[in-house]
């Protein structure tokens, strides 16, 4: 490629919509208010003072519009607007709504900007903002990067002190007396001489008044909820009594239930199907052609597996290779390769003149292709009735599914409902939404019958949309126990445009910052410091995985460092503190060094500990390992965590998502990979797939630090430094450094 | 064909070798049992039958011999079951998809084995998976409930 090719391919799409002149209209645009869509459909009596707070006689209900994958958006959206409210969250209804642009996420764009988080300042800090810009401009209404407190801090706080003073606006009307001489307290207006008037009370008077948005938030020294330890979830009940809906749950009158087989090469469709076996078996109604496969529609689902497991199709073929061993051929071609060249963000020093100065330290790195997973697989209920179509399903992505189904099936946007559903895991699975366009496709075939679709665990396993498979290679130079030179090359398939384009239909110009998204921007000062991407040919379909591009390069960059720093003949964990140039990031450090007691990598005979770091999605999060060697294999003894996220508003949640983090990275670190034969994983399920069980467990102590400027969130931070910890614990107890996940093809575990 | 689920008599019409898990889901609506594999690897579909933790999955309803409780039946959110007031007090379940099986599973360990240590909790308690990461507070949860269930 030319020069100029490449220089004009280092603009990237997200960057470039703010800086290269999109800002002066985007902002224009953007800040022509986004109706709220509550008042679309609100009946008499019923009030809806902000996008996020319905309240009618009957009731509060506040509009929680991220979805809850486990990950506790639910509780957390409706504790910060309760908090400025002044309700008890537990008394309210609380509901995703309906998916509409002024749920844009503001926030989760944010991260693309091609400057690292850690370097904070006015023009960092003023890209990261204007991000907001083309979200609203995309609506793209997302959960995802972990974003949903960072984005909803403000913005739903404001939404409950909006509501708040709103209704006080309407109790001072009423007995004629200023609104700065009432107060709020739990759900009610209360005037000067204590008589109280409850919200419900107030709604219709609300509804007449134009929203009180002038208004001030409380300090944290105020909060009744937020920041509190032991703040129960509001949905922890339902979920410990069998009573919570996720999807799959949905029933209605008469339902039909389905399941597809689809080509697992997706991409390309079936050649030849033979239904005949199938169609003869009880319950069977339909089968039909869905895109890249077919479709069953029976009475029950199971009836409908054991038909789709006897449909006779023949496969074609694509053009990418077929096995693992040929995509990993792919890989290592494009790795260094020039005409592969993607992007490099880090390039300081001189890192060529260093490399030359002595002996260079090699080594070559590789991951594999991994599936989400979650518990509950892809399903939907999809019904057709008169042109209008509504959709059941737990998913990240509303707008884009309601989007889709419209053009499937032929009707505008607007007729097309979206309930979003809690979901059983997701792990960025459900940022993909094939199943629900079999789902729509099936249901266009039995108008005004609502038709559940489920993906057997088979299917979804083998339709996942995996996190990329990658490789990388490590240059490096110590002199004077320094490290002075780090050059990390990445070569990956474009994850960001291949997702993008399935979703949208848009092609994404520019490099994929996923490619080194964990290993370009983290906060270290290494005098000759280079990162380059190189972009692998598009072969398995992927997708964003849990902590995305830091899943991988976590490993990658704190792998090496680990290695460079050994090589220097420095202490892991000091050389790493000094080498730091980010405040919080140099806090956390020490932290796991204090809580594990650091006084080296060496513990008695056998034993071992490694330390791991990563700042992903903002936020610098550091791991101590401590293994055992034992007879049966490595043994996990203790985890230690500190993480950084400004600011704390749930710390059991917190710890939550902190173990959950850890031990999926342990986990698949450890034990998964999807394999390929014939375009298909040979892991279908989870007996070759598990993450991890709960022997393998270990204990995890977690402290949360809140030196950070800006509030961040809290689901993937802990995944990054998790493997890297593990695989330098292993180095520290056994000398055997491993440079290939997943570790158990090179070590056995306990 | 004849069941019992949760106190209640049951009859479907169904084949004998349909499995417990989608008789309980698709013709009786009792949706707290979860699909998650469909092979006995995961234990999110778990009941008990005469009090014995079972994969609903892998049980044709032609071989149930027992009655059948599920989740539904085991305690209800306004008079919880031992584990599961433990399992709300620990703030366990994230999703939440797998712990209808866990809790089953914890119960049935509970009521054979009073008091388990935690090798003996990893030994049962590993044939379900969570793929959430809610381990450490599962152990600390049965744990807990096991000392209520003692004290009461």
């Amino acid at each position: 490629m030319s020069r100029a090719g490449k220089i004009a391919r280092r603009t990237f799409l997200i960057g470039s919509a703010a800086i290269a002149g999109g800002v002066a209209f985007g902002v224009y645009m953007a800040k022509k208010p986004i109706p709220n869509p509550l008042l679309d459909d609100l009946k008499d009596g019923e009030a809806a003072i902000t996008p996020f707070v319905k309240i009618d006689a009957n009731g509060i209900t506040l509009i929680t519009p991220r979805a809850d994958k486990g990950q506790g958006a639910y509780s957390i959206q409706a504790y910060l607007i309760a908090e400025e409210l002044d309700i008890d969250p537990a008394t309210a209804t609380i509901t995703p709504g309906m998916p509409r642009q002024a749920y844009y996420n503001a926030t989760v764009l944010g991260e693309g900007v091609p400057i690292p988080a850690y370097k904070e300042g006015f023009v960092a800090d003023t890209l990261r903002d204007f991000m907001s810009v083309p979200a609203k401009l995309l609506s793209i209404q997302m959960t995802g990067g972990s974003s949903t407190v960072p984005d909803g801090f403000d913005r739903m706080r404001l939404a409950g002190a909006t509501a708040r003073e709103t209704l006080k606006e309407a109790a001072a009307r009423r007995v004629g007396v200023a609104r700065g001489d009432l107060r709020t307290e739990n759900g009610a207006v209360i005037l000067p001489d204590g008589t109280s008037i409850a919200y419900t009370d107030l709604a219709a008077e609300a509804a007449e008044i134009d929203p009180i948005t002038n208004v001030t938030l409380r300090p944290a020294s105020a909060w009744r909820y937020l920041g509190k330890p032991d703040l129960p979830r509001l949905d922890m009940l339902r979920k410990c009594t069998g009573t919570e809906v996720y999807g799959i749950d949905m029933e209605f009158q008469d339902m039909l239930h389905a399941t597809v087989r689809a080509n697992p090469a997706v991409g390309t469709a079936g050649a030849r199907v033979d239904a005949s076996a199938a169609e003869a078996m009880r319950g069977v109604e339909k089968i039909l052609p869905v895109s890249n496969g077919v479709g069953v529609i029976a009475n029950n689902t199971w009836r409908a597996f054991q038909a789709a497991e006897v449909l006779e199709i023949e496969w074609s073929a694509p053009d990418y290779p077929g096995t693992s061993d040929g995509i990993f051929a792919a890989l290592e071609q494009a790795l260094g390769d020039p005409d592969s060249y993607d992007h490099r963000q880090r390039d300081e020093g001189d890192v060529d003149a260093a490399l030359e100065a002595g002996e260079i330290i090699d080594a070559r790195y590789r991951i594999p292709y991994l599936a989400h997973a979650p518990m509950e697989p892809m399903n939907a209920v999809v019904r057709v009735l008169e042109g209008q179509v509504e959709i059941w399903t737990g998913t990240q992505i509303p707008l884009f599914i309601r989007d889709r189904a419209a053009t499937i099936a032929g009707v505008a946007p607007e007729a097309v409902k979206v309930y979003v559903l809690p979901m059983g895991g997701s792990f960025g699975h459900r940022l993909e939404m094939t199943h629900v366009e079999q789902a729509v496709e099936l249901a266009l075939a039995v108008p005004g019958r609502h038709l559940k679709l489920t993906w057997s665990r088979e299917e979804d396993m083998s339709h996942d949309y995996p996190r990329p498979a990658s490789v990388a290679a490590g240059r490096g130079q110590v002199a004077d126990g320094k490290v002075v030179a780090f050059d990390l090359s990445v070569s990956q398939s474009a994850m960001a445009p291949e997702w993008f384009g399935r979703l949208s239909g848009m092609s994404l110009p520019g490099p994929d910052a996923t490619i080194t998204t964990g290993s370009w921007d983290q906060p270290f000062a290494i005098p000759n410091y280079r990162v380059t991407g190189y972009r692998a040919p598009s072969m398995v379909p992927v997708s964003s995985w849990r902590s995305v591009g830091a899943s991988g390069n976590g490993f990658y960059h704190d792998s090496f460092l680990d290695e460079l720093i050994h090589a220097a003949g420095a202490d892991p964990l000091a050389e790493r503190i000094l080498l730091c140039l980010h405040e919080p990031a140099r806090k956390v450090l020490e932290a796991v060094g204090e809580m594990s007691g650091w006084d080296g990598p060496s513990m008695a005979e056998g034993r071992g500990r490694g330390v791991g770091f990563c700042m992903s999605f903002g936020v610098p999060c550091a791991q101590v390992i401590e293994v055992t060697q034992t007879e049966a294999g490595i043994r996990i003894d203790q985890v230690y965590v500190a993480v950084d996220v400004g600011e704390v508003l749930d710390p059991t949640n917190l710890e939550a998502q902190v173990f959950g983090g850890v031990i999926f990275g342990l986990g698949h670190a450890m034990n998964c990979a999807l394999t390929y034969e014939d375009h298909a994983p040979l892991e279908t399920n989870y007996h070759a797939y598990e993450g991890m069980r709960l022997y393998q467990a270990p204990q995890i102590e977690v402290r949360a630090l809140s030196n950070g400027s800006r509030i961040r969130g809290v689901g993937e931070p802990a995944v990054p430094p998790a493997a890297p910890a593990l695989a330098n614990a292993i180095f520290a107890a056994t000398g055997q450094r491993i440079r290939e996940l997943p570790l158990n093809k090179h070590i056995d575990f306990v | 064909m004849k069941l019992t689920v949760n106190g209640t008599e049951y009859e479907v019409d169904v084949e004998p070798e349909m499995p417990l898990l989608w008789v309980l889901r698709d013709e009786l609506h009792i949706k707290g049992p979860k699909y998650g594999c469909g092979i006995a690897q995961c234990g999110a579909c778990t009941v008990h039958v005469d009090g014995m933790a079972v994969r609903s999955c892998q049980l044709p309803v032609g071989a149930l011999e027992g009655e059948v409780t599920t989740i539904e039946g085991l305690g209800t959110p306004e008079s919880l079951h031992a584990v599961q007031a433990a399992w709300v007090a620990h703030q366990v379940a994230q999703c939440g998809y797998c712990q209808s099986g866990q809790i089953m599973q914890a119960a049935a360990l509970l009521d054979l084995n009073p008091a388990p240590t935690d090798e003996e909790i990893d030994a049962v308690m590993s044939a379900n998976l969570c793929r959430c990461g809610t381990y450490p507070r599962i152990r600390a949860a049965i744990h807990d409930a096991a000392q209520k269930l003692s004290e009461a």
